[in-house]
Order: C-alpha cells, then structure tokens, then sequence
C-alpha cells in the first residue's frame, strides 16, 4: 500500500505512536500534579469569575420568541440576586432542571437565560411546552458567551448579586436539593 | 483471618506473575522447550491465587466483616445478599481484584485452549499477559489493599448508596472488565507477534476469536450501562457523550476495526502492521480508560475515589505499556511486509474503509475527550464538549460506514466491482431511501432521524441480501435451506452483528423523535402527549425498609381504551440523606411511555412524561450485535487451529 513512500517517512510514521503517547503522558502527569498542588481542578466549580462581575456582551435576542436579550445594565448593577442560567433545547438534564426554574422564578426569582448553541425554533417549541421562566432571552449561537464564562457544560447557572459581581456557579442541573441545600441561603444572603 | 489469606494470595499471584513475565519469555528467546512449558503452570497457578483473593473478599462482603476496611466503606448488614456480593466489585479496590482476576481467567483460557499455537508464541503471549498481570497486582498491593483492616471495628458498614442498589449495576462491570481485559490478550499476541517479527495468517486466526469475545463482552457491557442510565438516572436519555461513557467507546470502536482487520490478515496476507498496531491501541484504550475513571483528572458523575496517587501508578503503568508497545512497534514493524496485494474496490478495500472511519470516529471521541483537559491545563480555560460537537463530528462519519457495512459483505476478495453489487443491494437501497422520504414527510421534516432511519433499514436489509445471496434464496429457493446450514458460522455471524447495529440504530433514530413533556398537574387532571392521555389520579405516601416515598398514580389511555399504569416515585432515603427518582416505564415495543414524579406545590404535583420510540431496540441491537459475535466465535475456523502453520513448523524442526 505504501509502495510509493520511501521508507524513511514510513518509518518515521511508525514512531508516531510513541510520540503521541508521550506527549499525552506529560500532559496528565502535569495534570496529577497540578491536582495536588491545587493549580488543576478538573471538577471546574470555582470559575474564575467568582467575585468578579459578570461578562458584559451584546447578544442577540431569539428569534421567534417574543422576550427581550439581556440588556447590559441588567447584569451591571441589577440592584437584587439574578441567576444567568445557560440551557439548551437539545440538553436533555435542561428538561430535569427546567421545573426548578419555573418554581423560582414563581417565587419572584429573576432568571436571565442564554440559549446556548440551540435552533430558535426548538428553543421557543421547549418554551412552549414547559414553560418559560426566563425575564429575558439571550441567543449564543456560536457559543462566544459560553467561552466569556468559561462555562462547562449545560445547564449551566450563575448567581449575580445586587451589585452584579458572580457568587456562585452550579454546573449542570439544579435539583431540589441544590435550590434547599446551596441555592435559597444566598438568596438570602444577598437579597 | 480470611482477608489475611486473601492478602497472602494476592501476593503470591505477583510473585508468580512475575515468574510467569519472565521465564516462559526467555525460554521463547533460547528455544529451551522446558522453560517455555513453565508457562501454562504458572498461568494457572495465578489463577488459583487470584481466585483465592477474590473469594476471600467475597466471604468478607458476604458476612460483612467490619474489621475489614472495604466493607465498612462500601456494605451494609441489611443488604440484600446479592448487592452484598456486588458490592465487593462495585468500589475501587473490589473493582480491580476482578479485573486481575479476569486477566488470570484469560491467561489460564490461552493455556488451555492455545495447546494448537506454537510453542513459542504461547510462552510470549503468556509472558506478555504476566507482565500484564504483575503491574496490575503491584498497583493493588501497594495502593489499594482491599483486604485492609479497621480497629475497632465499625458498628455497621456505611456503604448503602441507593442509586447503586440495582441488578444492572452488579452486571455491568463484570461485562465491561470482561471486554477490557479480552483486548490485554489481542494485545499480547500482538506483542509476542512483533518480538517473532512474524504476522501470517494463522496469527490472525488465533486473535480473531479473543478480538470477538472481547468486543461482544464491551458490547452488552456499553448497552448494559447506558440501559441502567436509561431507566435509573431518570432522565430520559440514553448516550450523554459523558468521559466515562466515552473512555468504553473507544476500546469498543477500536476492537471494532480490529475485529474486521484480522479477518484480512488471516485470508488475504495483508494489513498486518496495521492489526497488530489496532490491538495494541485497543488495549492502550482500555488504560487509558482506567485512568481516567479512576486518577480523578476529569470531571464526571460516573468517576471513582479522586486521588492522585493512585493516578500516578496507573499512568506509570500506563505509559509503561504503551511506550513499550509502541517503541517495539516502531523498531519491527518494519519486519511485517505485506504480502497480499488487492485493489481498492474489493473486500479488502471495504474493510480499510471501515478500519479508517472506525479509528476516526474514535480519534473524534478521544479528541473531544481529551481536549477539556488540556485546555484546561494549557491554556486555563474551561471548555466544554457535549453533544453539539459529537452530532456534528460522528454522525457524517458513521453515515459512510453505514453504507459501506451493507455492501462490503458482498464484494468479492483481491478486485470487484462496484456494479454487480449494487444490483444485489437495489431493492434494499430503494426500501432505505423509502423509509426516509416517509419519515422525512411524515414527521415534519426531522434530518437526522429520517436519515437514521434510512440506515437502520439499509443495515437490516443488506444482512438479509447478504445471506440470501450466498444461499441464492430467490434464484433457487429450494436448496437454499441447506446452503443455509452449509454457509460459514462467521458468514452468518456477520450479518448478525449487522443487522444488531442496524437495530440499535433504528432505536436512535427513533429516540430522535422523542416528546417529552412537563406539566404541574392536580389529581385528576388529564395530559396528553403523543397520542396517550396521561391522567394523575392522585399521590400517596409508601414506605418502604429504608425509604419513604411520594408514589404518583398515572393512567395511561389511548382513544379511551386503557394502556398502562405508572407509578413513579420520589423515593427519600433518610439515613443516607439522598432521593432518588423511579422512573416509571411501560414498554409497548414500538416505544416506551416513561413518567418521572417531580415536586409538589399546592396540591399540584410535577410530572415529566416521554414518550420514547423504539427506545428498547436500542439495547436489544446490542444483544444482538453481541449475538452475532457469539455466532461467529462458534465457527469451525476458531475452534480448530491453523493447519498451515503447524505443517510449516514441522517442516521446518
């Protein structure tokens, strides 16, 4: 089959392997490393963004749903606690989430969503269906905001306080117990 | 008393692996036929030993012995007895004493079975399997005793976790580490194959079969996995692209391609650098897998104890064998000329087209695997991969190997032509482009599922040609049952394991369609979704040995006429601090109706009801697929040897 090579680049070929595994084999031996000098954090929880303020951008709003984007000043200084929550129609723990939404957002809760990498059209047919917690809508399309927030995974949620700096980061989805557990005593805290 | 023997035997399997490492390899290397034969011994002396240990663990599980470190952790007195037992390989430490004890299983069975193989190439293999074996073994006496003792003991174990009381918990990792260790075996071969510097047909006669039995055990261990995913997580999905999840499809994908490549070195000569670097990659899959789950360098649900110093000996063990494997591949692959030559449209060249898209669709998964973590560490940058990036990267590669899997069974070896066999597939061809325009125009236009729906019967179909074509069921109807029975068992495994995947994938394409809906309902009140009326007729409290429960009530009709009733639960367990949520399903075969209970507000409780199509053909294809392995492991040509090599050996002493 390699007739055509000579057989310098074939053999070079055959050491591929080995380089390969041994790049690979520094990288997660640095990565053991940075676990136990505490400069690796594969869990991902701590943002970097805790107690900075929220990434300001102009998004789009969703096509097709009649919400407003979320405007700069509303992350700036919202003067109460928001959620930023990432969510996607396709992300199917969003489905799981979605009722602690809409019960926080009863409870007078303001939830300012970022439809992450989604259709329009599936996000306002999951709207419909379920329900829609969210005071405003922003599109991410490209998933240039999820990168702003170093976000891990959908769903996504952030806590903003009055001021607007980030307090608290919950990757993937909220549970009951998340709202009782860690949730509902920040609220408070910073209501 | 019985963990100290169980301590005893674990170290006395190193001691003998070591032996079994090293004497049969360098009786291989100075033709000393003695030592070679010290071998099979020895394999089955680390067997016993190893057997010995997992009993002894076992027993302490059985009667839960809380002088025993492991079980305080992982068991409980008021354990079923099953999950007792389950519960012994269910944590880290439990966990590889079965995978060690998998690995002596395997070597014993290469002993007992290899009596056909050349000397040689047993007492290499078996070597290669002992270094295997001794790494594994240091790695468990010197980081994770499971024999460890507490004093004074623990009033009772803690180890009572809900979620994981669950039959398809107990079975799922003994499937997986089957399949896991079924590739140390193609790898040893592999190894014992480059150090002879020979790959010839009867090598890969020889690995055929473990490369079959592996890949069908990592099979029902995948579907086996992603069905308790299914039914106990809640959720309603059935893949999440999770890295655990991922870290088992790549070996399986891997000994997919070597599966197929081998059939080519046993009858056409050809792609042996290839095979031999495929089962070495197979296995080196397997690790890396194990150190995934198991170091804590990645962000999971399903990831073990997190700790780094465990992470440092795997990767030792780790890079061990695959710098080892890959320097040797490096210097003698060169020594594996190939000597069948073929062009590109003929099996062969079907097959390296499934060999090349099958390694890159796993180059994608380890890719999106494997990138986060980097990020992360180079640029500090949390990234996530999910679903978005698999759908756009897998989908267009697995659509030409679907299309190639119906049509390379029926091409011819060495040269073919295209033309003939698209005569033979037209009927199917038409079905399939059916099937998606109906799919296409009836459900509203959905790309993917049409298209998966289109595949899956081309899958089905093309198995069904294929084997009327070899037993010429529709020129000559009247032999054909004979020529049936006549046909090569792996013919018909072939089409088999095809047409499984094909199922498994009509189940996907049908989980494309799912509906899913959430509503805050009151007793009474009447849902309908897909069709069905869902109606709550009310919540009641249960209580159960440990648990306290909201159970819902769900009516299922469809046109007034009933179907089912469901009752999930909210399952609150207050010694252990945690619910968990019983998805309720009914299964009608075309789909599954799953209820989910939610929280409840004012009267009103929250229901999560989905309506899965075809979800249950998912894990029956697998069955399948693992079926048809089955099948082609029970063909003539695995059970008796290779006559060739042994009259070439003959000639030659």
């Amino acid at each position: 089959m390699s007739e055509a090579k000579s057989p310098l680049s074939r053999r070079a070929i055959l050491w591929a392997p080995l380089g390969l595994a041994a790049a690979g084999g520094v990288g997660f031996w640095a990565m053991l490393r940075g676990m136990r000098d505490g400069s690796y954090d594969p869990r991902g929880v701590p943002s970097a963004l805790l107690g900075k303020p929220a990434p300001r951008m102009a998004l789009p709003p969703v096509e097709g749903i009649e919400l407003p984007t979320i405007a700069p000043e509303m992350l700036a200084s919202p003067g109460m606690p928001v959620l930023v929550n990432f969510w996607a129609s396709w992300c199917v723990p969003c489905v799981v989430e979605h009722p602690q939404l809409v019960a926080l957002q009863r409870r007078g809760v303001r939830i300012l969503g970022i439809n992450y990498k989604d259709k329009p059209a599936d996000a306002a047919r999951f709207l419909v269906r379920h329900g829609n917690p969210f005071q405003a809508l922003a599109a991410d399309a490209e998933g240039r905001a999820g990168i702003e927030y170093g976000l891990y995974g959908v769903p996504e949620t952030y806590l903003l306080d009055r001021q607007g700096i980030i307090r608290w980061r919950w990757a993937g989805p909220m549970m009951p117990d998340t709202l009782s557990a860690e949730l509902d005593p920040l609220l408070r805290r910073h209501a | 008393m019985i963990p100290e023997l169980g301590h005893f035997a674990l170290a006395l399997a190193l001691a003998l692996s070591l032996a079994q490492a090293v004497l049969p390899l360098l009786g291989a290397q100075r033709r000393d036929g003695r030592l070679m034969a010290s071998g099979p011994g020895l394999a089955l002396g680390v067997l016993i030993a190893v057997g010995a240990a997992f009993s002894a663990l076992l027993w302490s599980f059985a009667v839960n012995d809380t002088t025993v470190s492991n079980v305080v952790q992982n068991s409980h007195s008021a354990k079923p007895m099953l999950y007792k037992l389950a519960g012994a390989w269910g944590n880290h430490e439990g966990s590889m004493v079965l995978w060690v004890l998998i690995l002596a299983l395997c070597g014993a069975a290469v002993s007992a079975f290899g009596r056909n193989l050349p000397g040689a190439l047993r007492a290499r293999v078996l070597a290669v399997l002992g270094m295997i074996g001794a790494g594994f073994l240091a790695f468990i006496l010197a980081t994770s005793n499971p024999f460890l003792r507490v004093w004074p003991p623990a009033a009772d174990g803690q180890g009572l976790n809900p979620v994981l009381q669950d039959p398809g918990l107990a079975f799922h990792p003994p499937l997986l580490y089957l399949g896991y260790v079924g590739t140390a075996v193609t790898f040893a071969f592999a190894i014992a194959a480059l150090i002879e510097g020979r790959v010839d047909a009867a090598w890969g006669r020889w690995v055929r079969p473990w490369a079959l039995a592996s890949w069908a055990f990592l099979t029902l261990g995948i579907a086996l996995g992603s069905w308790w995913a299914y039914y106990e997580l809640g959720w309603g999905g059935y893949w999440f692209w999770d890295p655990v999840e991922n870290a088992s499809l790549l070996p399986w994908l891997a000994g997919a391609a070597l599966l197929h490549s081998a059939i080519v070195v046993e009858k056409r000569d050809a792609l042996k650098t290839w095979s031999v670097l495929l089962a070495i990659l197979a296995f080196s899959m397997s690790l890396l897998g194990t150190f995934l789950v198991r170091s804590g360098v990645l962000n999971s649900v399903h990831a073990f104890a997190n700790d780094p110093e465990r992470g440092v000996f795997i990767l030792a063990l780790l890079l061990l064998t695959m710098g080892g494997a890959f320097a040797l591949f490096a210097w003698r692959a060169p020594a594996l000329a190939p000597t069948g030559v073929f062009a590109p449209i003929s099996r062969e060249g079907a097959l390296v087209l499934n060999n090349l898209l099958l390694c890159t669709i796993a180059a994608v998964v380890l890719a999106g695997t494997l990138y986060p973590m980097f990020a992360d560490l180079m640029l500090k940058a949390k990234i996530s991969v999910g679903p978005p990036f698999y759908q756009a990267t897998v989908f267009p590669l697995a659509l030409p190997l679907v299309l190639a899997m119906a049509a390379g069974p029926l091409m011819a070896w060495k040269r073919a032509k295209p033309w003939p066999v698209l005569q033979r597939l037209w009927w199917v061809a038409l079905a399939s482009l059916a099937a998606v325009a109906l799919v296409w125009l009836v459900q509203g236009h959905p790309v993917l599922p049409a298209l998966g729906f289109g595949a899956a019967l081309w899958l089905v179909l093309g198995a069904v040609a294929d084997i009327a074509e070899r037993t010429a069921l529709f020129s000559r109807p009247r032999a054909a049952l004979s020529r049936a029975r006549g046909l090569p068992r792996a013919t018909w495994g072939g089409a088999v394991a095809h047409a499984g995947f094909g199922i498994s994938l009509l189940g996907m394409a049908g989980m494309g369609l799912a509906t899913e809906r959430l509503a805050a309902v009151q007793p009474g009140e009447t849902i309908s979704l897909a069709g069905y009326e869902w109606r709550l007729d009310g919540v009641r409290d249960v209580t159960g040995p440990n648990w306290t429960s909201r159970r819902a009530t769900v009516t299922v009709t469809r046109d007034g006429a009933p179907v089912t009733v469901l009752e999930p639960e909210k399952r609150n367990f207050p010694l252990a601090r945690q619910s968990t949520t019983e998805a309720a399903i009914h299964t009608t075969w075309a789909s599954d109706l799953y209820a989910v209970m939610g929280e409840e507000e004012n009267g009103r409780a929250t229901l999560r009801l989905h309506h899965n199509p075809l979800a249950p053909w998912i894990w029956l294809g697998g069955a399948v697929m693992a079926l048809g392995a089955g099948l082609s492991l029970t063909d003539r040509r695995a059970r008796v040897g290779a006559p060739a090599r042994r009259a070439a050996e003959a000639a030659r002493a």
